[in-house]
């Protein structure tokens, strides 16, 4: 009943705005790293040609990520920090998706919205409500204070790793917990009662059946969270400011806001982007194969 | 009788309990309520005292004075309302955002049905392309567009013309996911009974599936302005300093400095404003779609409408 160009025409603004400030921008990131620097103002020159483009830059940042390198400890620690925060995201936030979705009644709805409200409270006013909580004088020293777990305020926010990673658990395990919740609550229980006839015990029942039927909601939100956090910086530098515990983000964002090497920063972009491109064709994947299995707004 | 006789009273001691959970957590979900409500807790509780000390009347963030509105209008100096960098971050966030909810939506509304009905060729990769900003690491966008703002379009300059530009390019992506759900929910069958009874094209997809995606349009809105008014990075990557820094960008550099109650006063706004809209956008899409077949509650509907 629809002329034949209708649809084509109407995805055509959306289309022609995500190639020219989506697709487009990568090849920029692209010609920067693979370009040269202008000797006396040393800004980037980027090289538009793909044959004539220079790999000093990669290579140098490469070097630097290798072992032995300037790097190396902030790639680890990157890996490190990211693979610690997700466990315990994963740890707290099964639970809570569990309860949520199996057992909550008619608390449902109500702890539905107060696990999907902080989805809504900004980031940063997440983060400055415990830089307040973590202060030499804040609630957290004075209540370790008063019940004698310390004898002398501790410097929370002075670089510490326990920190940082506290923060990125706090940061994002929202995100998390929904995709969780959204995969335990589509189980049919059915299934759970045939595990329990057939002799069962709870635990082997979980680990047979819920476990595997919730394993995509756990790697799409594990795959969700992971995603920005290799790409954070804010979080390290708003509990910590210290290069002991600075991430791959924050040498991105030294070398454009801080240092006067761009072409730099693009290349760790470049090789960011590259390490994380598994993750995300991984996650495209995923949400593909949910539209065409169920196509409706709850698979979403 | 000996089974009777064997079971214990029922005993509600403390060590009872935990000794309970303990055998069997995942039986009795006790353990999990605990774990629930503790994590509940945990993730607002912080959220809250910060914004009791947003009403603080000393200077401290860590020490309770007394309430007052010195933060938000009180203080000649440095409250919300006196502080022109405080008040123009709020000005530059609420520009942002409005900018994007006007221009990202329509687009991603068309965008979603043209992708949702469009079979042939191009249509698989541009279904690709749209997913790839849900998934790509902010600061790998930022890097982007600041590039290409900077050696390519450089007309575009860094400043509000380039976070706008920015904020659109993220934001699309979310109206067509919601938008594309809903039209898949809704079906075929009512535009084609709108063409069985002579409707054209045009009226069909105006006067009938255009009013059946309000729900989705309403809450794509709201869902836009959140994250535009939540977002850091591509705001800061965009940003040439002064009055184009938003909110999140000022309570960053306000915590890393020496920060006063009032940037615990601007991000409870900020807050606040964003938690009416979204609520507003759940009450229209509870209204909207009243009388509907519902697969779940609407707050879990709406819910999951708005989480990939």
């Amino acid at each position: 009943m629809y002329p034949r160009w209708l649809w084509r025409g109407l995805a055509l603004p959306g289309i022609a705005w995500l190639i020219v400030l989506f697709v487009v921008p990568f090849y920029a990131v692209l010609g920067v790293a693979f370009g040269t620097v202008d000797p006396i103002l040393l800004q980037p020159v980027p090289i538009w040609n793909p044959l004539e483009w220079n790999v000093g830059w990669l290579q140098e940042v490469l070097n630097r990520l290798a072992p032995g390198g300037i790097w190396f400890d902030v790639g680890t620690r990157t890996i490190v920090y990211v693979a610690l925060s997700l466990a315990l995201c994963l740890l707290i936030g099964y639970p809570v998706a569990y309860y949520t979705a199996r057992h909550a009644g008619r608390w449902k709805g109500l702890i539905l919205i107060l696990i999907i409200l902080p989805l809504w409270i900004s980031y940063m006013m997440r983060m400055l409500a415990w830089v307040n909580l973590l202060q030499a004088d804040g609630y957290i020293n004075r209540f370790l204070l008063f019940t004698h777990v310390l004898s002398q305020p501790r410097d929370w926010l002075g670089g510490s790793s326990s920190t940082v990673i506290f923060a990125l658990v706090y940061g994002y395990i929202p995100y998390l917990i929904l995709p969780l919740f959204a995969s335990l609550d589509r189980i049919d229980r059915s299934h759970l009662e045939a595990a329990r006839d057939l002799g069962a015990s709870p635990f082997s029942a979980f680990r047979t059946v819920t476990l595997p039927l919730s394993k995509t909601g756990i790697l799409g939100g594990a795959v969700l969270i992971t995603l920005p956090m290799f790409g954070d910086y804010y979080t390290p530098n708003i509990v910590s400011m210290s290069p002991k515990t600075s991430m791959i983000g924050n040498q991105i964002d030294l070398y454009f806001h801080g240092g006067p090497q761009p072409t730099i920063g693009a290349a760790l972009t470049v090789v960011l982007a590259v390490f994380l491109t598994i993750l995300m064709l991984y996650y495209i994947w995923s949400i593909h194969r949910a539209q065409r299995d169920v196509g409706t707004v709850g698979a979403l | 009788m000996t089974a009777v006789a064997e079971r214990r009273p029922r005993t509600f001691s403390t060590s009872a309990r935990l000794r309970g959970w303990l055998r069997n957590p995942w039986g009795k979900p006790r353990l999990l309520v605990i774990i629930t409500w503790a994590y509940i807790l945990w993730s607002i509780v912080p959220v809250l005292i910060a914004v009791q000390f947003s009403f603080n009347a000393t200077r401290s963030r860590t020490i309770w004075d007394s309430f007052s509105t010195r933060w938000y209008w009180g203080d000649p100096v440095d409250s919300v309302w006196h502080d022109p960098t405080l008040r123009h971050a709020l000005v530059q966030t609420f520009k942002l955002a409005g900018a994007d909810v006007l221009i990202a939506v329509p687009i991603g509304v068309l965008l979603a049905l043209g992708l949702a009905r469009w079979r042939g060729r191009g249509s698989g990769t541009s279904n690709f392309i749209m997913l790839f900003p849900l998934v790509t690491p902010e600061i790998v966008m930022g890097v982007a567009l600041l590039l290409i703002f900077t050696e390519v379009f450089t007309f575009v300059h860094t400043g509000t013309l380039a976070q706008i530009l920015g904020h659109i390019t993220f934001s699309i992506s979310f109206v067509v996911v919601i938008v594309r759900g809903r039209l898949f929910s809704i079906g075929r069958q009512y535009e084609e009974a709108a063409a069985d009874l002579g409707a054209t094209p045009f009226v069909a997809l105006t006067r009938v599936l255009l009013p059946l995606l309000t729900p989705a349009i309403v809450a794509s809105a709201a869902v836009v302005f959140a994250i535009s008014a939540d977002d850091f990075v591509i705001s800061q990557w965009l940003s040439k300093g002064g009055e184009t820094d938003t909110v999140p960008i000022r309570i960053y550099s306000a915590t890393r400095a020496a920060p006063l109650p009032s940037v615990n006063a601007i991000a409870t706004i900020m807050m606040v404003s964003t938690l009416i809209i979204v609520t507003l956008g759940f009450l229209a899409w509870r209204l909207f779609t009243s009388g509907e077949q519902k697969t779940g509650t609407a707050a879990e509907d709406f819910g999951t409408a708005f989480r990939l």
